[in-house]
């Protein structure tokens, strides 16, 4: 069974369609591997045992039948817990949805069942999506596996705690400001940030709705890209989806050649303030690219470093207005409706009870920054910075095919150390932020470990819109390159839980 | 850039339907006091002449064929509400007594 939990996506894959392991054996070794260590872990907050053994049974019979079998059939994934689930609880990491059972699917949801994909649960995150630690989930914080008393990253901790951990080969994110490549940078698994309107958001819940990019997580560049695949493409039910095929990001991470390409390292996100485990890997990372036959340049980009003030404007202002619609009416809680309360007083009193500290901090300062009189200063400044930044890519992607850089400024960090100190929080999105600005791709993959602390350090690719491809054609390079010279994948030096 | 106080956090905790306690009023308005005194440098770098971006896509009205679909039926719409009465969300008064 151990050895199960630790093939990939692709493998799974690969040993359910020629007969050679079930779907239902690669499921129930998941589900075990859950029950084994997330007592641990606490990556999940809701397992579908029943629903993924049902998936699984369905799959096998698809198989038996002589039907064609898609690239992922009976491979299971872990959901983050912001995709709507048609009969299995969806909260976001909040209170307030506590309990509730939607009633359908998100575009998401839909694509993975009709790709036979088994979806074992949802993951644990922080609440709404906000936050770079999984602290601020309403339902206690997750593990990094590489070590328990750590962050692993946020706000979808629990998908690349579930990943890291040999419960689930492959899982689902969402990336506002880094949420899908911090986490899978501090816990040593992949995590891509597709091109705005890539993947749907239809069935998401909103957070900041020009920002928000749901995204693939795994363990290996190719199951990310098949995942990519599978989730991605034009969706008439998001008037935000853009009308193009999905890039060629399988092929991309079966070649892996990066001769001849040019590479810029992003001048404003490194140096002074880095851990120099971090820059040490980050080096090294450019110097195989280099090896690979890469041509490596040095590029600047002036506009990054006001790019996190921007994001904590922008974002709080979106999830000002959509987090108005928690309001105690149609769903979700209601506390405090006794009969003499007007409507006003009850949605005031639920959003009290069910939101928590760092929910209320951003709808605040979202509200504060719309406000009439500041709205110029605040709002509208930031709306000009993410012009300036855009600029910036567009300036660097007329000399260089992608951008690097480290994902992160440092590794885990130990739980608690940051939990209510927000801008110390803001700052491990400094690298991530500015893809989201301007609506690009990104991915980050391992690049080793930070020899003062032994914990995983991530490397950055950035692409330009629609090219998501030329992530994965660099990451499987860099990838192959490292496990070539480690021995084996990184993951396989993580503790044993 | 001005402060941000106590009774500030208080009108904006009303404008966002969020009632506050006392200890939250103190706790956010320091810790929004310093994140709006850091974020406020977006206001130095962009010119007049820099036009502001509000969405990663240059879309407008974007629309879908007008055709009749299955959608929730009125027991799935109303299966997560609070309360309901006759097929229809009940809610508390919105109007006055007079």
């Amino acid at each position: 069974m151990t050895d199960i939990i630790r093939l990939t996506a692709a493998q799974s894959a690969e040993k359910i369609a020629s007969g050679e392991l079930t779907a239902v054996e690669v499921t129930e070794a998941h589900l075990a591997r859950i029950e084994a260590v997330d007592e641990k872990v606490h990556a999940f907050l809701h397992v579908d045992r029943e629903g993924a053994l049902a998936q699984a049974r369905a799959v096998d019979a698809k198989r038996a039948a002589g039907e064609p079998l898609g690239p992922l059939a009976g491979v299971p994934l872990a959901m983050k817990d912001i995709f709507t689930t048609e009969g299995v609880p969806t909260t976001v990491g909040s209170k307030i949805l506590e309990g509730w059972i939607p009633p359908y699917d998100s575009t998401v949801t839909k694509r993975l069942k009709a790709a036979d994909v088994v979806i074992l649960g949802k993951t644990n995150m922080d609440e709404f999506a906000m936050g770079s630690s999984t602290e601020n989930s309403a339902y206690g914080p997750t593990g990094n596996p590489w070590d328990l008393t750590r962050i692993p990253g946020g706000s979808g901790g629990g998908s690349a705690a579930a990943l890291a951990s040999y419960q689930a080969p492959l899982a689902l994110g969402t990336d506002t400001g880094g949420s899908i490549r911090q986490p899978a940078a501090v816990t040593g698994t992949v995590g891509v940030k597709p091109t705005y309107g890539g993947v749907s958001r239809y069935g998401m819940v909103a957070f900041s709705s020009s920002l928000d990019q749901g995204g693939p997580c795994a363990r290996t560049v190719l199951d990310a890209a098949l995942l990519h695949e599978a989730i991605g493409g034009h969706d008439p039910m998001d008037s935000t989806s853009i009308d193009a095929p999905v890039p060629p990001v399988v092929d991309a991470a079966r070649s892996g050649d990066v001769r001849g390409m040019r590479i810029g390292v992003v001048k404003e996100l490194g140096g002074e303030g880095y851990q120099p485990g971090v820059v040490q890997r980050f080096n090294e990372s450019v110097e195989v690219l280099r090896e690979l036959g890469a041509e490596v340049v040095e590029i600047s980009c002036p506009s990054f470093v006001y790019a996190l003030a921007a994001y904590y404007l922008i974002a709080p202002s979106e999830c000002s207005s959509n987090l108005a619609r928690f309001d105690a009416m149609r769903y979700g809680m209601r506390v405090g409706d006794d009969g003499t309360r007007s409507a006003e007083e009850v949605t005031a009193l639920t959003r009290e009870a069910g939101f928590g500290a760092e929910v209320k901090r951003r709808i605040i300062l979202g509200t504060y920054a719309l406000s009439s009189g500041y709205y110029d200063a605040y709002y509208g400044s930031a709306q000009k910075v993410r012009t300036l930044i855009t600029r910036d890519f567009e300036k660097a992607f007329e000399s260089v095919d992608v951008l690097v850089s480290p994902t992160t400024p440092t590794t885990a960090f130990p739980l608690g150390e940051r939990v209510d100190d927000p801008l110390a929080m803001y700052l491990v999105d400094l690298c991530t932020i500015p893809v989201n600005l301007a609506g690009n791709a990104a991915m980050s993959l391992p690049c080793g470990l930070a020899p003062e602390d032994g914990l995983p350090v991530g490397l950055q690719i950035i692409a330009p819109a629609l090219k998501d491809d030329r992530l994965y054609r660099v990451g499987a390079a860099v990838e192959a390159a490292f496990v070539k010279k480690w021995g084996h994948p990184l993951l396989e030096e993580a503790p044993q839980l | 850039m001005p402060g941000i106080t106590r009774e500030e956090v208080a009108h904006l905790g009303r404008l966002a339907r969020l009632e506050l306690s006392g200890d939250e009023l103190d706790h956010f308005a320091g810790q929004l006091d310093d994140i709006i005194g850091s974020v406020a440098r977006v206001s130095e770098v962009a010119g007049e002449d820099v036009p502001p971006t509000s969405h990663p896509l240059p879309l407008t009205n974007v629309m879908r064929p007008d055709t009749v679909r299955p959608s929730l039926t009125p027991q799935q719409a109303l299966s997560g509400a609070p309360a309901q009465e006759q097929q229809r969300f009940k809610v508390p008064q919105i109007l006055g007594e007079d």
